[in-house]
C-alpha cells in the first residue's frame, strides 16, 4: 500500500539527536576536552586550520570534536564559519625567512647557513604500535640545541639566487586574487593556484604530486628545503601609514628545486615549486609544491602530458569541500530523473523488441503456426 | 578568538543568513542574468552551511532576493516533504523567518530542485532553481575555458551532433531530464535536472525564473515571458514525456509528471503526481484516483 512520504521533519530532528547520542558515546568516558584535541591531535588541528583555511586551533579543535573526528567534515564546519566573517583587510606578505625556526631541512646541500634542524618528526622513526604507550606517562624532557630565536636563517632558494643558479623570486604583484571573494576564473595566476593549492585536500594534492614522480609530467625535484615555525603576520594600517603586527601563526613552507633545461624564454636553471601551509603538514607542503611547479609548465614553455599539469583539472577538484559535497548529493532523492530515464529505457526497449520482432517475421514462418 | 567567547549560544545571523554585502554581489549577478537571458553569470559563491551540491546555489539565491514580507516554498522532487526540501525549509525558517507555506499559489518564492509545480506561475512570483552543472555543453566539452568560447560565438554544432548522433544510434534523443534549450535564439541553456516534460513551462513564462550554481559558482536567468525552445530537428521534433492511460492513484489526474511507486515484489505498481501539493489540492476538490478509496479504508 502507497503511504505518502510524510514526516520528512520529524525523521530528520530525531536522526539529529541519535548522531548526537553517537557523537558522545558511552557516557561513562569522559567526554573530550578542547584542550585534549589541541595539544595531542596537533596534526589533526593543524590539517582542519589548513584547508578549512582559518588559523585558530580551538575553534579547529571544536569542529573536528562536533564531526566526531570527520576531518573534511570539520573543515566544512570551519569554512561555513569563516565565509560568516567580516574582512577587514588583507595582510602583508610573511617573511618566512624571519621564521623563528622549529625544524629546519635541505636535500640539496649537507650543511648550510642556519644548519639543519630534525626538529619534532615522524621520520626516522620506527612505525611500531606502541602497545604499552602510557597517554598519561611523563614524558622526558627533550633536549634541544640553543638556537637564537632572533637569528635570521637564509632560505635555501636566496643562496641558489645569489648566483642565478636558480629563477628568481617572481616579481611581487599588487593585486593578489582572492577565490573566496572573487569566482575562479581560467587561466588562473599563480596567485590563485597557490591558494587553491594550500586550501586543496591533502589526499588529492599527494596523489597528484605523486603522480609527478612517476613520471607523469616529470620535473626532476629536490627538496631545496622545509621549514616549520612561527612567523610574524602584519597588517598595512591605512590610517597610521605603517605595518601593524597581528600577531604569529606557524606555517610549513616547502622550496622545492627543480632541473630546467631552458627554453627560449629561460636560461637552464634550477626552477622553483612553492608550497606553503598553516601548521606544520609536510606531506601536503611538499605535494603543493611539486603540483605548483607541475602546474608552470605553459610559463617554462614545457609541454603539457599529464593530469597534474592541467590548471582545470587540478583546479577545479582539488577542494574537498565541494567534492564531498557533490558527491555526496547522490544520496538525495532522483526519483523525477530516474523516472524520465525509465520512461526513455523502457521506450527503447519496446521498441528494440518490436524491431526483433519484425526481423523475425521476415524470416520465420509465425512462432504460433510453428508451435 | 577565546575559548570564552565561543559560548554554546549561535551568532547572531543576517535576515537569511547572508550579509548585506554579499547579498548585493549576488543580485548584481541576478540583475546581470536578467538583462542577458540564459547567459551564466559567475559570482563569488560563498560557502553555506550546508553541502554543495545540496542547493547551495538556490538557497544564494533565495536569500539574496527574499524579503521578511515574502512567502516561502521549497520543493525538491516536486514535494514539499522530501527531506532535502524539509531542511531548506526549516533554513529559511531559522535565518528568515518568512511565511512558508506548500500552496504553490500562496508563494512568493518557491525554491525547486528538479520539477517545476504543475500549477501555472504567475508575474508575482520567483522560481529558484537549483542547479548541479550549470553548463549545457559540460559533458561534450569538460573544460570551462573552451565552453565559454562556445557560448561567446554561439558555437554550438557539437550539441547538434551529439543530439542527431543519438537520432542514429537510438531513434531517439536520449535525453530525458536536463534536456538543452535555447533561450531568446542567443544562449543554450541547462534547464537543471528538470524532466523534459518541464521544458515546456519555461517558455514565456510569466514568473520570474532564477538559476543558482553554487558549487560552480554561476547564476542565470528568464526574465517573464522569455522564449525557451528545446533543442529539436525538424524531422524530429521535440516531444515530452506522456504515460498513456495512466492516470494519478491518489488524485486521478493526466497529463502531469508521475512518481513510480513499487508496490510489491512481484511487477505491482502504481503511478502518482510528483507534485504532490497539485494532487493534495486535487483531492480536496473531491477528485480520487484508483487506490484512494481503498487508501481511506485501510487507514480508517
Amino acid at each position: 500500500m502507497y503511504v505518502a512520504v510524510k514526516g520528512g521533519e520529524k525523521a530528520i530532528s530525531n536522526a539529529h539527536s541519535l548522531f548526537a547520542a553517537k557523537r558522545r558515546g558511552n557516557t561513562d568516558v569522559p567526554g573530550l576536552t578542547i584542550e585534549q584535541i589541541v595539544n595531542q591531535l596537533s596534526f589533526a588541528v593543524d590539517r582542519v586550520m589548513g584547508e578549512g583555511s582559518l588559523y585558530d586551533r580551538e575553534l579547529a579543535a571544536i569542529a573536528i570534536r562536533q564531526a566526531q573526528g570527520d576531518l573534511i567534515e570539520a573543515i566544512f564546519l570551519i569554512r561555513a564559519y569563516r565565509t560568516t566573517l567580516p574582512r577587514f583587510g588583507y595582510s602583508a606578505p610573511i617573511e618566512t625567512g624571519e621564521m623563528r625556526i622549529d625544524r629546519r631541512i635541505s636535500a640539496t646541500f649537507k650543511d648550510l647557513p642556519g644548519g639543519q634542524l630534525l626538529g619534532p618528526t615522524f621520520d626516522y622513526s620506527h612505525r611500531l604500535i606502541d602497545f604499552a604507550l602510557d597517554a598519561d606517562a611523563e614524558v622526558p624532557a627533550p633536549e634541544q640545541a640553543e638556537t637564537d630565536p632572533l637569528a635570521s636563517v637564509p632560505r635555501v632558494t636566496d643562496l641558489l639566487g645569489a648566483d642565478g643558479m636558480i629563477e628568481p623570486d617572481p616579481a611581487e604583484e599588487s593585486e593578489i586574487g582572492d577565490l573566496t571573494r572573487e569566482p575562479l576564473e581560467f587561466p588562473a595566476g599563480r596567485d590563485l593556484r597557490l591558494q587553491n593549492l594550500a586550501r586543496g585536500d591533502e589526499g588529492f594534492l599527494l596523489a597528484l604530486g605523486y603522480s609527478t614522480q612517476r613520471g607523469y609530467a616529470r620535473s626532476h625535484p629536490f627538496v631545496g628545503e622545509i621549514r616549520m615555525g612561527a612567523v610574524e603576520v602584519s597588517l598595512f594600517a591605512e590610517e597610521l601609514g605603517f605595518e601593524v603586527p597581528l600577531g604569529r601563526v606557524t606555517v610549513t613552507e616547502c622550496q622545492m628545486i627543480n632541473q630546467f633545461k631552458g627554453s627560449m624564454k629561460a636560461p637552464p636553471q634550477f626552477t622553483r615549486g612553492y608550497g606553503l601551509v598553516f601548521g606544520h603538514s609536510e606531506r601536503k607542503s611538499m605535494s603543493m609544491a611539486l603540483v605548483d611547479r607541475a602546474l608552470r609548465w605553459k610559463e617554462l614553455g614545457e609541454e603539457q602530458t599529464a593530469a597534474a599539469q592541467d590548471e582545470e583539472f587540478v583546479l577545479s577538484h582539488s577542494d574537498n569541500i565541494q567534492a564531498s559535497g557533490f558527491v555526496e548529493h547522490l544520496k538525495l532523492p532522483h526519483y523525477v530523473d530516474f523516472q524520465a530515464e525509465l520512461d526513455l529505457i523502457r521506450t527503447m526497449h519496446r521498441e528494440h523488441a518490436e524491431r526483433l520482432n519484425a526481423t523475425e517475421d521476415d524470416t520465420e514462418t509465425p512462432r504460433e503456426a510453428a508451435e | 578568538m577565546s575559548l570564552d567567547t565561543l559560548s554554546s549560544e549561535p551568532p547572531a545571523y543576517n535576515f537569511a543568513y547572508l550579509d548585506e554585502q554579499t547579498k548585493r554581489m549576488i543580485r548584481r549577478a541576478i540583475l546581470k542574468g536578467i538583462a542577458i537571458p540564459g547567459y551564466q553569470v559567475p559570482f563569488a559563491s560563498r560557502e553555506m552551511p550546508m553541502p554543495y551540491g545540496w542547493g547551495t546555489g538556490g538557497m544564494q539565491v533565495t536569500a539574496a532576493v527574499i524579503g521578511p514580507e515574502d512567502t516561502l516554498k521549497v520543493i525538491d522532487q516536486g514535494s514539499d516533504d522530501t527531506t532535502n526540501a524539509v531542511a531548506i525549509r526549516r533554513f529559511f525558517d531559522r535565518t528568515a523567518g518568512v511565511a512558508m507555506t506548500t500552496h504553490t499559489a500562496e508563494a512568493t518564492v518557491i525554491q525547486t530542485r528538479h520539477r517545476i509545480p504543475e500549477e501555472k506561475l504567475t508575474d508575482n512570483q520567483v522560481l529558484v532553481f537549483q542547479v548541479p552543472i550549470p553548463e549545457p555543453l559540460r559533458f561534450l566539452e569538460p573544460r570551462e575555458t573552451e565552453t565559454r568560447k562556445m557560448h561567446a560565438l554561439s558555437e554550438y554544432g557539437l550539441m547538434h551532433v551529439k543530439l542527431y548522433e543519438d537520432i542514429a544510434r537510438h531513434g531517439h534523443i536520449a535525453t530525458s531530464y536536463a534536456y538543452p534549450v535555447m533561450v531568446e535564439g542567443r544562449y543554450v541553456m541547462d534547464p537543471s535536472p528538470t524532466p523534459k516534460f518541464d521544458n515546456p513551462k519555461m517558455h514565456k513564462m510569466a514568473a520570474l525564473q532564477l538559476f543558482g550554481a553554487g558549487r560552480e559558482k554561476r547564476i542565470y536567468a528568464l526574465p517573464p515571458h522569455t522564449e525557451v525552445v528545446s533543442l529539436d530537428f525538424e524531422d524530429h521534433p521535440f516531444s515530452v514525456q506522456d504515460w498513456p492511460d495512466t492516470a494519478c492513484a491518489m488524485c486521478g489526474a493526466e497529463q502531469v509528471y508521475f512518481d513510480e511507486v513499487i508496490l510489491d515484489d512481484k511487477g505491482g505498481r502504481m503511478f502518482v503526481c510528483s507534485d504532490s501539493d497539485y494532487c493534495e489540492a486535487r483531492q480536496a476538490e473531491g477528485h480520487f484516483g484508483a487506490a484512494h478509496a481503498h487508501h481511506q479504508e485501510a487507514a480508517e
